[in-house]
């Protein structure tokens, strides 16, 4: 809260991403401001995803530059930018599926400890971390799931655990590759609700289809086209803008 | 302790577990009455072998097609060490057992960052490689590989030219292994391992460098199967060229798929089951035919076959299919 709010944590300099000659990003430039819930959307095809895995260090770029929280990442690793405070969802729910709901996020507690490597040491240990653990699924509805394997969760109660395994880092920048795909509209809901009460602490970057969900929750959006920026600003800004219309006229209705 | 939701039951360990620890541990004890001690202690270090293999593939979901390189590697350095060095058992065993972990940081450093078949191919590469030099290297002897190791005695005092002195030696290694291995697939790295073999894009979105735990875990598998390659060298007095062929390699995979993968006692009763039928065909006379009709094709193909339909009839194994069954009838 004291940081200086004017400072994006989050910045793209001329971004370029090209895949044997044929530009995904093409010269693109992004601030993400502190503390805001910022949308990424666009039509298929649009280079939301190649730009969500370039920030998320899955892919390198082609040229440009890209600095969190003032630091460099443009030659890290995708686990060094996690450790920097950065956490990605992913499009097909990501949750470890032998575990229980409860050792998912153990996993991700486990970080802080330093007996990651210690193959000696019993993992009972690591009910120490319960309580904590028990708190993050409470968060998100699914603390009476607890011990119920991911595997055999229901879809959206899925996504509720990653979305408690990423809290458990304490992300100060939470990446969400669309949250909401697949899912039924009371899913929609309650992730939407989770996503708003989270991003209270932290900023949000997400990459959206759901129109309804980014007009609902964004403070800014960004609305890309043939891996170019079409547009920003609020919704009601973009929304009327016309090339924004153009580009989703087809899409919008479907 | 936390307090958990009324809605919540904790799986609790049955006493059933204890029960088959404590019969286990009695056949362990037993079994040289029952069965020829020599048979068991080959079969002990094929089935500590088959364990370590499991280790690596049953946690970390990695399948290497080399690990005969570190069971037979091993088994070389520690048969060079008590015949040609003078050293006693025990430093023989670790002398090769330390240099199956040097050959395991080479190889996994080489092959973790990949995965699935193209792991399996470089660790076979690999593997080819030792072979190769297990032919050249003046210590290794090339065909005539080493004999007459000379066991020694444990602790100096025990002499393992006795019989049951040489069973329960083995016994013991077995059961360190055994239990040491089990114990770091429940340690707090062994609850990562799991993570990472679920779902390694999310074990890093979490911040975790993935390759150095399957380094380690690679690393920790080559070391047991040294082990096991050691004391079989020892215990049996020869290491030779089969221990590093690609076959054992492959036979290890066949235990630990026959018994059920990522089971505990599944690799042990693979081994076992393997050994057995290995032993019992080759006890038979060459002549030997089919009620007087036909003969025994060779033992490779005959393994392939039960191998082909355990696979087609129990695809988790034997020890698998068993745990299934009783989960199912307990109304899991």
């Amino acid at each position: 809260m004291s940081a200086p709010s004017d400072e994006p944590i989050l910045r793209l300099e001329n971004v370029s991403k090209s895949f044997f000659g044929f530009y995904a990003v093409r010269d693109f430039s992004l601030d993400v401001r502190r503390g805001s819930i910022h949308a990424l959307i666009g039509p298929n095809g649009a280079g939301k995803t190649t730009i969500f895995n370039l920030v998320t260090k899955t892919l390198p770029p082609t040229s440009g530059r890209i600095s969190f929280k003032g630091i460099d990442i443009t030659k890290r690793s995708p686990s060094e930018v996690a450790r920097l405070g950065m956490v990605r969802s992913f499009q097909i729910s990501a949750v470890f599926a032998s575990l229980t709901a409860l050792e998912n996020v153990r996993v991700a507690l486990q970080r802080f400890r330093s007996d990651g490597f210690a193959f000696w040491k019993s993992a009972d240990v690591l009910h120490d971390l319960d309580e904590r653990a028990l708190a993050l699924l409470h968060d998100v509805g699914i603390e009476s799931y607890a011990h119920v394997r991911a595997s055999e969760l229901p879809y959206g109660r899925r996504r509720a655990l990653e979305i408690a395994t990423t809290l458990a880092l304490e992300p100060e920048l939470l990446m969400l590759d669309e949250p909401t795909a697949g899912m039924g509209h009371e899913d929609v809901d309650r992730i939407a609700a989770l996503i708003k009460n989270v991003a209270r602490e932290r900023t949000v970057l997400m990459v959206e289809h759901n129109l309804s969900i980014v007009a609902d929750l964004s403070d800014r959006i960004t609305v890309l086209a043939r891996g170019e920026r079409l547009a920003e600003g609020s919704y009601d800004v973009v929304s009327k803008d016309p090339a924004v219309i153009e580009a989703y006229v087809g899409s919008e209705h479907e | 302790m936390t307090h958990l939701p009324d809605t919540v039951t904790k799986p609790t360990t049955s006493n059933h577990t204890l029960i088959w620890y404590g019969l286990g541990l009695i056949a362990l004890l037993a079994a040289p009455f029952l069965f020829y001690p020599v048979f068991l202690v080959k079969l002990l270090c094929f089935a500590l072998f088959a364990c370590a293999f499991n280790l690596l593939l049953g946690s970390c979901g990695l399948l290497s097609f080399g690990h005969a390189a570190f069971f037979g590697a091993a088994g070389y350095v520690a048969g060079h060490a008590a015949k040609e060095w003078g050293l006693p058992f025990e430093l023989a065993i670790l002398c090769g057992t330390a240099s199956a972990a040097v050959l395991g940081f080479l190889f996994g450093y080489v092959s973790v960052r990949r995965s699935g078949l193209q792991f399996a191919m470089i660790t076979l590469a690999l593997a080819q490689l030792i072979y190769f030099l297990a032919w050249q290297l003046p210590f290794t002897h090339a065909e005539d590989g080493l004999s007459a190791i000379p066991r020694g005695k444990v602790l100096g005092l025990f002499d393992l030219d006795n019989i049951m002195v040489l069973y329960y030696t083995t016994a013991a290694i077995f059961l360190f292994g055994f239990i040491a291995m089990h114990r770091m697939t429940n340690s707090t790295f062994g609850q990562l391992l799991r993570a990472i073999r679920d779902n390694e894009p999310r074990a890093i979105s979490l911040g975790y460098e993935v390759n150095r735990y399957k380094l380690m875990a690679f690393v920790l598998s080559a070391t047991f199967a040294g082990l096991a390659g050691s004391t079989k060298a020892i215990a049996l007095k020869i290491a030779a060229l089969t221990d590093v062929h690609w076959a054992t390699s492959g036979s290890v995979i066949l235990m630990t798929l026959l018994g059920g993968l990522g089971t505990l006692l599944g690799p042990v009763v693979g081994a076992g089951v393997v050994q057995a039928i290995e032993d019992h065909l080759s006890s038979l006379p060459a002549d030997f035919a089919v009620f007087g009709l036909f003969r025994l094709p060779p033992i490779t193909a005959i393994i392939g076959a039960i191998f082909i339909i355990c696979i087609l009839l129990f695809r988790r194994g034997i020890v698998g299919e068993i745990q299934h069954w009783l989960d199912r009838r307990s109304g899991k």
